[in-house]
């Protein structure tokens, strides 16, 4: 955990960024020698040094951190049985013929992808070291190690007492402003009381921290201003399948939208455009194995462009390397 | 029992190392012999080869090893070039003593492996080159499609650890007798023979056997190159194209030259990297070639004052250093396990602006030199002859540098310490590619997370993950266009692109996701 305070010019202005830290949901046991969250530096410490000497690992939680964590185990030969609580992999965030790609990378890899399967308790030998961990289904698992991977939530504990407001997060304005003057508050331990349109307010993502202190940074040199992200997007890679997202595109599109998925099964890469029914407006667009232009994707949501436009126009968007062959919407 | 990766592997492991043992052990069996024969062989006139049998005295009847046959033609020589100065009969001087030393040594060779050359020559190569291969193989890291570093930074081979600094030291070792003792490894030359006679019809010189191994280094190490970024198109044709002109231009070529007794050329190798393209018995030769000769100067002089402007405007220095170049080449390729040991420090690219142009200069004011000298002879810069600015660069700059730093230190300072820091045709390409080129590497709006897998596999100690960070394009002298950066961004974010001059750099964007104008 770190706290920043910045004095700059004339005034003194606080900014907190205290970060946020691993959910742990109350297990029996969660707080035994080798049950890590992946989060600081000094988890990576903790991993690399536990994973020199055991066998099997357990991941919980079917998000990004669990996948890279899982994949971390591998890279040092270490089996990994990988607990997801929903039916498939990341299933409220990414669309079904998503997520049935990515269950099938991760089982290619031969990690044990136990879907519908939640933790129960952890448990530890006389030194409180974690030995095994048992399922809800009460399956018990050998392991010596257990990450956990079920999201994070903003640091505030310290500021109990202080008269800045919390709830889950540090409270602010538009303006990233506390209730206490000259008090800021930035990146994952935020929660916007009222957040910008299209956004959660609780968005703990890279990119939100860094433009959240690109904007403070400007209001303490003088100028004051809004938050003001612009349209969503997100990265990240599965094994080596890489994934990108604009806009919006939910796990089921919306009563108003229709989606187009296009597959190109021998090459693996898929292409998903989410458009409103009645005008054909893209609204949204996931990418898995193709890069895309982000700056040319940004432009085409926020004008509003169709659908087939985007498809008539598609190799403006596209930033594979030199040399790769141009997707062939036709085959896919 | 099931043939798994893991049983190819070691199987491999065990014929490469078997294979290079081999290699290194013919080192210290040779045996020599001296007698008029040999002398004659090995290429010295008549008058030389008199008086040498004088200095030598009565010659030895019985084998002598190595140390033994060096130091006695050494002496000999020696004594025979003293003589020859106080007779004033210089042209009969041998300027070239370790040459000599060599071509006596090799011509005398006897006894093992010289009478089991073929055999020897076929399990060496064979074995090595077939063990490496079931080492990739059986590497499970290349099962499937997608490139994996893992470990690069702590294996001890890769990690500066003891295997890194040992494998430096024998290339150094290698390096030092190829460059400037051949005679001491007249045997593994020898090993080359059976090969360069069914080329060439000749025995193999040190550069043959040089060439040879030179050339089966990017071919095999290219070809665990391709497996491993197999996923990436750029990748495989880039180093399809190495080893093409490896292969043809670089070594075929000469040796077909050669055999229809032309004079050599590596059609791909460009002055200044090719620095002694202008000394006077190069272009004697291309003169006394004719056509072909007056073709090679033409196309020589083509290549520097337009290919290199050309092509580089179009495609940036890439053209070259990533796709054609023989030490690009073998960077890329069997350099390619140490690319992350570049030095990302300023200090490092503040050495580099400094050394690379330097070397450019040197090379300049030496084949000014040089070329003053083919119509005024006798002429002299900064009161020295070209030929002894010749001496100069082609030890400090050519051997030193090119030959055996370039080199030996892969494992220690990364695999483009020639290119990035000495090169001078590297400097030229890095002018053209930094003040009018269409190539730049692009970043993708705000979609850089910071990993820094680009610094960190950038060859050229760029510091790629500043630029991404801001939303900058990469316009930098030093990039190769290897792509790698590319190949490792985990989030799309690096593409090398060609497109209008006008528009490739940019300062400070605001990046794409921030409404607001900060800038």
């Amino acid at each position: 955990m770190t706290k920043h305070v910045v004095i700059i010019g004339n005034g003194i202005s606080g900014i907190t960024a205290a970060g946020s830290r691993p959910n742990k949901f109350g297990w029996p046991g969660q707080d035994m020698k080798g049950v890590h969250g992946m989060y600081s530096k000094q988890d990576l410490d903790m991993l690399e040094e536990r994973t020199s000497f055991i066998k099997h690992g357990v991941v919980v939680g079917g998000g990004l951190i669990g996948i890279e964590l899982a994949e971390m185990l591998l890279s040092r030969k270490i089996n990994v049985t990988f607990l997801v609580r929903e039916e498939s992999f990341w299933n409220r965030i990414l669309p079904s013929e998503e997520s049935e790609m990515i269950n099938r990378i991760i089982r290619s890899h031969n990690i044990d992808l136990r879907l519908n399967t939640e933790l129960g308790e952890i448990i530890g030998n006389n030194d409180g070291e974690v030995t095994s961990v048992i399922t809800k289904d009460d399956e018990k698992i050998e392991c010596q190690f257990v990450g956990l991977t079920v999201g994070v939530s903003p640091n505030i504990e310290f500021l109990t007492g202080s008269g800045i407001e919390t709830d889950r997060g540090v409270l602010v304005n538009n303006f990233l402003e506390t209730n206490a003057p000259d008090v800021y508050a930035i990146g994952d331990c935020v929660q916007h009381k009222t957040p910008p349109t299209g956004r959660r307010n609780l968005e703990q993502v890279w990119y939100t921290g860094r433009i959240m202190g690109e904007t403070v940074a400007e209001t303490i040199a003088g100028t004051r201003i809004q938050y003001r992200p612009g349209n969503w997007f997100n990265s990240a890679k599965f094994f080596d399948l890489e994934y990108q997202t604009y806009g919006i595109v939910n796990a089921v599109p919306g009563d108003d939208e229709d989606t187009l998925f296009f597959k190109d099964k021998k090459k693996g890469y898929a292409l998903r455009l989410n458009f409103l029914k009645h005008n054909r407006q893209l609204k949204g667009v996931n990418s898995l194995g193709l890069r895309l232009r982000h700056d040319v994707i940004d432009r085409w949501i926020t004008e509003n462009v169709t659908v087939d436009a985007v498809l008539n126009n598609l190799n403006m968007a596209l930033f594979d390397p030199e040399l790769y062959s141009r997707p062939n919407l036709q085959n896919l | 029992m099931t043939l798994t990766d893991k049983h190819i592997r070691y199987t491999g492991k065990f014929l490469f190392l078997a294979g290079f043992f081999l290699f290194n052990l013919t080192l210290f069996t040779g045996r020599y012999r001296i007698t008029n024969d040999t002398l004659a062989l090995s290429g010295l006139n008549e008058e030389m080869i008199t008086v040498l049998i004088n200095e030598i005295g009565p010659l030895p009847a019985d084998d002598l090893s190595k140390p033994q046959i060096i130091k006695i033609t050494g002496t000999a020589i020696r004594k025979a070039n003293k003589l020859f100065r106080q007779e004033n009969k210089s042209e009969l001087v041998v300027y070239n003593v370790p040459e000599t030393v060599f071509n006596i040594s090799k011509s005398g060779m006897t006894g093992f492996p010289e009478r089991k050359k073929e055999l020897f020559s076929l399990l060496v190569f064979t074995l090595t080159i077939a063990g490496a291969l079931m080492i990739f193989a059986g590497n499970t890291e290349y099962n499937k499609p997608g490139i994996r570093n893992n470990g690069i930074f702590v294996r001890p081979a890769t990690g500066r650890g003891f295997a890194g600094y040992a494998l430096a030291a024998y290339l150094l070792l290698f390096y030092t007798c190829l460059y400037f003792f051949p005679a001491w490894i007249t045997e593994p030359v020898a090993l080359t023979d059976p090969i360069s006679m069914r080329i060439t019809g000749q025995p193999a010189g040190r550069w043959f056997m040089y060439g040879f191994l030179y050339t089966v280094f990017i071919l095999v190490l290219g070809i665990r190159f391709i497996i491993r970024y197999r996923n990436n198109r750029y990748q495989v044709w880039r180093t399809v194209s190495v080893i093409f002109f490896q292969t043809i231009f670089a070594f075929s070529i000469p040796q077909i030259l050669a055999v229809l007794n032309q004079p050599y050329m590596d059609l791909k190798n460009i002055w200044p990297l090719d620095y002694s393209f202008f000394f006077s018995y190069r272009i004697g030769e291309y003169i006394n070639a004719g056509t072909i000769g007056y073709f090679m100067i033409g196309w020589g002089i083509m290549l520097i004052i337009i290919a290199v402007p050309v092509l580089t405007y179009f495609f940036g220095k890439r053209w070259y250093c990533s796709w054609v170049c023989g030490c690009g080449g073998l960077a890329e390729t069997a350099g390619d396990p140490f690319r992350h040991l570049s030095d990302k420090s300023l200090k490092a690219w503040k050495f580099e602006r400094i050394s690379i142009y330097s070397i450019l200069v040197f090379a300049s004011v030496m084949t000014a030199a040089t070329i003053a000298s083919l119509f005024l002879p006798g002429s002299r810069i900064f009161g020295m002859p070209a030929n002894i600015l010749q001496g100069i660069y082609g030890f400090l700059v050519g051997a030193v540098l090119a030959g055996v730093a370039g080199t030996v230190l892969y494992p220690v300072m990364g695999n483009r310490v020639w290119c990035r820091f000495f090169c001078p045709l590297a400097a030229y390409l890095g002018i053209v590619q930094r003040f009018r080129s269409r190539f730049r590497i692009t970043t993708n709006g705000g979609q850089c997370i910071s990993c820094g897998n680009c610094s960190a596999y950038c060859e050229m100690g760029i510091d790629v993950r500043a630029y991404a960070q801001k939303g900058q394009n990469i316009v930098r002298a030093s990039c190769v266009g290897c792509g790698i950066c590319s190949a490792v961004c985990p989030r799309g974010v690096l593409k090398l692109e060609n497109g209008p001059v006008k528009e490739r750099v940019k300062i400070n964007p605001v990046l794409t996701g921030n409404l607001n104008d900060i800038v």
